[in-house]
């Protein structure tokens, strides 16, 4: 709350106290517009699936294989950098720095984990994007995916960089709290891809 | 209007949430297909229905008990808007702090809003109307001999006087509204929800013309 000076000039300061803060608020309406760019590809795909699906009563086509498996391994590895995300974020509410850097540490490399595991996936395949709509989608979905994990890893290193420096205390780490809302935002929706491409 | 997900502990909560949801989905799916889709129907209901009963059930007021003021001033905090000038609440201001030497007065005028503007931040014009308000108010306190300090509080007014009593410990909290039918501050219960909430006397003024 402000008081009312008899010489305040200008606009009245903004209040806080029940709300959420810009920066939050930013975050949230970026990944809503995130969330609309993931549920047309998701359309796209379900219904390529619903239209090719009926065709020869299989899913995938014949002669396409999904790697379920390894793409399970690769969930875990990215559920795990969400427990590692949020160990960083308590560490550094609590005041424990070391707590932070081996957190936030621990979810770069899991998501680099994540990243490489899907490139080579990707390599091993034996598919390619031009081998029919499903491969398209599946690249397309998977990609779109791991495009988001790369922006991820990238705000996850600069605040890695930062929490070396001696950058967050209890009081003021939000970029800490905004970046670890964006990487679980990416830990959900993959967790979407993985059941709607990978398992049913 | 409150967003259920305003930090990074509550996204991780998402996210277990999220893997509990399609862990049922997937095992149900394995057994049978159609069972797999009943337990998405029957979750899926479920979190909507979770969702909409949470928003119209909002969580039990904590009874907050302010710090006592001072001994030697007994203090007054005011919630009003429209209806902060009005004749009977200056009336009721006057008896309150009547013989009381050094008595002191916190006018609180919240910035009222509406949800969108609330939630874009958009804030600006509503706190300017509210601060026009409370100035006038004030001048009008001054010509009526009650010597008054004013604040812009927060929309919502049961926020707003939580806010005040973290900086002004009251002895007695004023509530001015419109009568009923014309306010939406008692539509909304305010004066009701104050005396749950906040545990000092909460006296009601209603106020037909400001």
């Amino acid at each position: 709350m402000t008081a009312v000076a008899e010489e305040h000039h200008g606009p009245p300061p903004i209040h806080y106290s029940s709300r959420v803060s810009p920066s939050v608020l930013g975050m949230f309406l970026f990944i809503a517009s995130e969330i609309m760019l993931f549920g047309s590809f998701f359309t796209v795909y379900f219904f390529d699936r619903v239209v090719n699906h009926g065709v020869d009563g299989h899913w995938p086509p014949e002669g396409f294989h999904r790697p379920a498996f390894v793409a399970g391994v690769n969930t875990l590895i990215l559920v795990t950098s969400s427990f590692t995300m949020h160990w960083a974020d308590s560490s550094i509410k609590k005041g424990n720095r070391a707590g932070l850097q081996a957190g936030l540490v621990l979810t770069v490399l899991l998501g680099l984990a994540f990243l490489l595991t899907q490139v080579v996936e990707y390599h091993r395949i034996g598919f390619n994007t031009g081998d029919t709509s499903f491969a398209a989608t599946f690249f397309g979905l998977t990609g779109l995916h791991g495009a988001h994990v790369f922006v991820g890893l990238s705000i996850l290193t600069i605040m890695t960089v930062r929490a070396f420096r001696g950058h967050f205390s209890p009081e003021h780490h939000h970029g800490v709290e905004i970046g670890g809302i964006y990487w679980h935002f990416v830990d959900v929706m993959w967790i979407v891809v993985y059941v709607s491409v990978y398992l049913l | 209007m409150r967003n259920p997900i305003r930090s990074e502990a509550d996204a991780f909560r998402f996210v277990l949430l999220t893997i509990g949801y399609f862990a049922l989905v997937v095992i149900g799916s394995v057994i049978n297909v159609w069972l797999g889709v009943v337990v998405f129907v029957v979750l899926t209901a479920g979190v909507l229905w979770w969702f909409v009963v949470r928003r119209r059930e909002p969580d039990a007021p904590v009874r907050q008990a302010p710090a006592a003021s001072p001994p030697e001033q007994y203090r007054v905090l005011v919630v009003a808007n429209e209806t902060v000038g009005g004749s009977q609440l200056l009336d009721t201001i006057r008896e309150r702090i009547a013989g009381r030497s050094g008595a002191r007065v916190l006018v609180v005028c919240p910035a009222l809003n509406s949800p969108l503007r609330h939630w874009a931040s958009d804030e600006d014009e509503a706190r300017e109307k509210a601060e026009d308000r409370l100035e006038a108010s004030l001048r009008a306190m001054q010509g009526a001999g009650i010597q008054a300090s004013g604040e812009i509080g927060d929309g919502d007014p049961i926020q707003a006087i939580e806010d005040a009593l973290r900086t002004f410990q009251p002895d007695e909290l004023v509530v001015s509204t419109h009568p009923a039918g014309k306010s939406h501050w008692l539509e909304r219960g305010v004066v009701e929800k104050a005396r749950e909430r906040f545990a000092l006397p909460v006296a009601h003024v209603v106020v037909d013309r400001p």
